[in-house]
């Protein structure tokens, strides 16, 4: 090679890959240069994950050729690429819900003492300054399941960041995170970066990317599209390489005002007066109208997550009482409240759907109560599916694979699904966009504007201002487990509603 | 699962096929498993490879059956039953308890009407099954430890009502299901039969049984699409609570006695076949389908020690290490799955 420049940190080329006869990548070219914060954008089913998946040795069947500073290698599991100096974190979070903080962080790598044993003070104390660097500040001894989503989700990213790892894989990390914390993750990065490690970062946030990043690659139905550097590009351009031109409504940002149209004359479907629950949330009143979408917008772990449970029945509220279309009532459990006309949608997608069965039971599961009385019916079930899947745009459209093979945004969707065939009184939506592209978020604006229009009262809770920008006709905010603001109709913008949280 | 892989183009992608057995891997190796032990067993004695040894083996697979299919439900929501055994043996005891018994059985009993002795019966199973699923699903005690307790229960009320005593008559109708046959078919193989389709319609058919399939493979994901958790997995602690209670009836009329201790190997058996057959210990994987394997290989193991004279101590081992075996396989299944549909 006539070149003076050292090899690249990783190279691929002409990668494909298929999924029993589905294309999922094509002859795809990628990459990282040491000291490189490499953005990966796409749509949703791009093959972004996949691609991922390939370097860091999930995926160990491909054709094509992988090279780590020049020389070829070829991984035959994950422990292989981990080994070569690779780490990962999922898309799904890949944390280990029973056990503690501390052996989250330190999974597959804990410190022994010279007997061989674990050597926990060192684990907690290594686990405590780990995360202290990334301003997380909880007790390393306790069950991270217990602990919020967003929570768990900085601590996987610890763990990878802190492996030791030259490149490092970041596949949607920032989707549970808020502005705060997503701050700290971009220092940390930009550290990575200056020690001279390759980091890739895929997210659907464009302005995350566009911020963050040295060099964009965009993919587009398992092709990469583009590769361009960071410098001297805009959303727009992005956008329009992502899912073509005519877009250019979704390129606001909601920079600029946005006026709320709340009803305040429509009937209360929902209403909570003094809710309360130990340290998630105290003396939170509110009502939810018919035909109104009640955006609650609220950092991480401000109680909002529990607050949306309660609602549901998931959690009971120590004191407070709820009244459903005016009648007051205790909400047994789930059941009783999908019985009384509310439907959930979690944020966590792990926490809804169930990954080796089909589609279709996915969706079914929520409505079988009403389809059969004693027998399923799977031709009525696969019927409703597949209404969905095409109206909400799923890909693949096929309701027979297990979920588990759909992309991330795309087993979004499959959430969302399974509460429309009857449509509810009320829909709590949690973190509804969290995962998608630009134009499935889009459509997500559609569906939930549309279900409004119908009078059904939503609520949207969200630690993304985007979200509760594009969907709500009234906000509330929540701080430590309380209510401290609401924004109703008037005109309001990103930096007031960042301010009043 | 259908099995798109193999059209496309198998010989430039080896590993298609491979993808489909790692999938299929948890029933596939219990049925091979099953035809290596017959084939080992019909050549090397040759008194096993017989209609009437075949029909032993069904008669003697058929008390661990009818339990094995109400532990199947159990197993399926990823939860476990642990006092089975001593359910059926309490009821079991119960019935001839409420059975006269001749002059010479030294046991203060309460002799009512066969019918009335079956149902009293029924209705104490059901209930300890009760009590397991208020304990697990209330109460919130693990169901490892709740029917931990539940079986020193059963084996307190076993000890109670026969006293170390030994009761022999049981109801007619019992007597004859359990010993009897007809048209030369034992009739305790038509019950365990008819307890295997039953167990079969209903996991596949109904509501409730996708319900069982779904609470055992995400029980958030359950309890977020408005299900009723708690019911189902106390409906499943009920139903095997029930097999075992019909299973220990049978088996005592099978035995010709009712004494402590009479079930004790049956706890093993029973979730041996559930397990060796394929059913994830995970839940939300296998069925009624896996356990008949598993019972079959259960069945031919211990019928063919038999036949092929082998130190008796040495068996007990076999069957430990096949049933380790089949636990590495289940297992490791489980973890290929979670690889290839990694997401
Ligand atoms: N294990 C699998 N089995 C079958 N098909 C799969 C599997 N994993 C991914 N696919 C398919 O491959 C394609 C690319 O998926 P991938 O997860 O890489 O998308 P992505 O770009 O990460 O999307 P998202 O932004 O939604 O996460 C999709 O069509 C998906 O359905
Ligand atoms: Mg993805």
């Amino acid at each position: 090679m006539a070149t003076a420049d050292a090899p690249p940190l990783l190279e691929l080329t002409g990668i494909s890959k298929s999924f029993g006869g589905v294309a999922a990548l094509r002859d795809v070219d990628f990459t990282l240069r040491a000291g490189e914060i490499h953005g990966l954008v796409g749509e949703n089913g791009a093959g972004k994950s996949t691609l991922m998946k390939i370097i860091a040795g999930v995926h160990s069947d491909f054709d094509g050729r992988m090279a780590i500073d020049g020389s070829e290698v070829r991984f035959r599991s994950a422990r292989d690429a981990l080994a070569a100096g690779i780490g990962m974190v999922h898309q799904e979070l890949s944390i280990v819900p029973d056990l503690s903080v501390a052996e989250n962080v330190y999974l597959g790598h804990q410190p022994v003492n010279r007997a061989g044993l674990i050597d926990w003070p060192a684990m907690m104390e290594g686990a405590r300054a780990q995360l202290k660097s990334l301003g997380i500040d909880v007790d390393p001894g306790e069950r991270i399941g217990s602990l919020p989503i967003g929570l768990q989700q900085l601590i996987e990213l610890a763990r990878v960041l802190f492996s030791g790892a030259r490149i490092v894989i970041l596949d949607e990390p920032t989707s549970a995170l808020s502005p705060p914390e997503v701050q700290i993750l971009f220092e940390v990065l930009r550290r990575l970066r200056a020690s001279g490690r390759g980091i890739i970062f895929i997210s659907h946030f464009l302005d995350d990317i566009l911020s963050i990043s040295d060099t964009v690659t965009i993919f587009r139905n398992g092709r990469r599209v583009v590769t361009h550097a960071t410098q001297g590009i805009d959303k727009g351009w992005v956008i329009e390489r992502m899912i073509g031109g005519g877009h250019e409504e979704l390129e606001e940002s909601y920079v600029g005002a946005i006026s709320l149209h709340s009803r305040p004359d429509a009937p209360v479907v929902l209403s909570a007066r003094g809710l309360t629950l130990g340290r998630a949330f105290a003396d939170v009143s509110l009502d939810v109208r018919a035909g109104e979408v009640l955006g609650i917008y609220g950092f991480m772990g401000c109680g909002q997550l529990e607050l949306a449970r309660a609602l549901f029945g998931k959690v009971h509220a120590s004191s407070g009482t709820l009244a459903i279309g005016g009648e007051t009532r205790r909400l047994a459990n789930t059941t009783d409240a999908k019985r009384r006309g509310i439907a959930f949608v979690p944020e966590s997608r792990r926490a809804m759907l169930f990954h080796h069965e089909p589609v279709f039971k996915n969706v079914s599961i929520a409505v079988l109560d009403r389809i059969s009385r004693l027998f399923v019916r799977p031709a009525e079930e696969r019927a409703i599916a597949k209404g969905h899947v095409d109206s909400l745009n799923i890909r693949p459209g096929s309701v027979d694979i297990p979920l588990g093979s759909l992309s991330g945004g795309n087993q979004q969707k499959v959430a969302l699904a399974k509460w429309l065939t009857h449509p509810p009184k009320v829909l709590v939506l949690s973190e509804p966009t969290r995962g998608m592209d630009v134009g499935a978020k889009d459509d997500v604006v559609q569906i939930v504007r549309a279900l409004r229009d119908r009078g059904m009262g939503v609520v949207v809770v969200s630690t993304e201002p985007e979200t509760v920008l594009s969907l709500a006709d009234r906000i509330l905010v929540m701080k430590k487990g309380r209510i401290v603001r609401e924004f109703a109709s008037e005109t309001i913008s990103k930096d007031r509603l960042l301010e009043a949280a | 699962m259908t099995s798109p892989a193999t059209e496309s183009g198998s010989a430039r992608r080896p590993s298609a096929m491979g993808r489909v057995l790692r999938n299929q891997m948890r029933n596939i190796a219990p049925f091979a498993t099953l035809i290596v032990l017959l084939v080992f067993f019909a050549v090397a004695s040759p008194s096993f490879a017989s209609l009437d040894n075949a029909s032993n083996i069904l008669t003697q697979i058929s008390v661990t059956g009818i339990i094995a299919v109400g532990l199947t439900f159990v197993i399926l929501c990823a939860e476990i039953d642990l006092s089975v055994a001593a359910i059926a043996n309490a009821t079991g005891i119960l019935v001839a308890y409420l059975t006269l018994q001749e002059s010479y059985v030294n046991i203060p009993n309460v002799p009512l009407p066969g019918w009335a002795a079956i149902l009293v019966s029924l209705i104490a199973c059901a209930a300890l099954g009760v009590v397991n699923a208020f304990g697990v699903t209330r109460i919130g005690i693990p169901s490892f430890i709740m029917t931990l307790a539940m079986m020193q229960i059963g084996a307190g009320i076993c000890a109670l009502l026969v006293r170390g005593q030994i009761a022999y008559a049981v109801p007619d109708l019992v007597t004859t299901l359990g010993s009897g046959s007809i048209g030369g078919v034992p009739w305790l193989v038509i019950v365990l039969a008819v307890f295997l389709l039953a167990g079969h319609l209903v996991l596949t058919y109904t509501r409730f049984g996708r319900y069982v399939f779904m609470v055992g493979g995400n029980r958030e994901a359950a309890e977020y699409s408005g299900v009723n958790v708690k019911l189902i997995i106390g409906s499943v602690m009920v139903i095997s609570a029930v097999c075992s209670g019909v299973a220990g009836m049978l088996g005592v009329a099978h035995f010709g006695s009712a004494q402590q201790n009479e079930f004790d190997s049956y706890l093993l058996d029973a979730i041996a076949a559930v397990v060796v057959g394929g059913t994830s210990l995970f839940g939300g994987r296998g069925g009624i389908g896996n356990t008949i394997v598993g019972l079959c290989v259960l069945g031919v193991l211990n019928n063919g020690l038999d036949h092929i004279q082998i130190d008796s101590f040495l068996k007990i081992l076999i069957r430990g290490l096949i049933l380790l075996a089949a636990l590495v396989i289940n297992v490791y299944a489980q973890r290929l799955r979670e690889e290839t549909a990694a997401g």
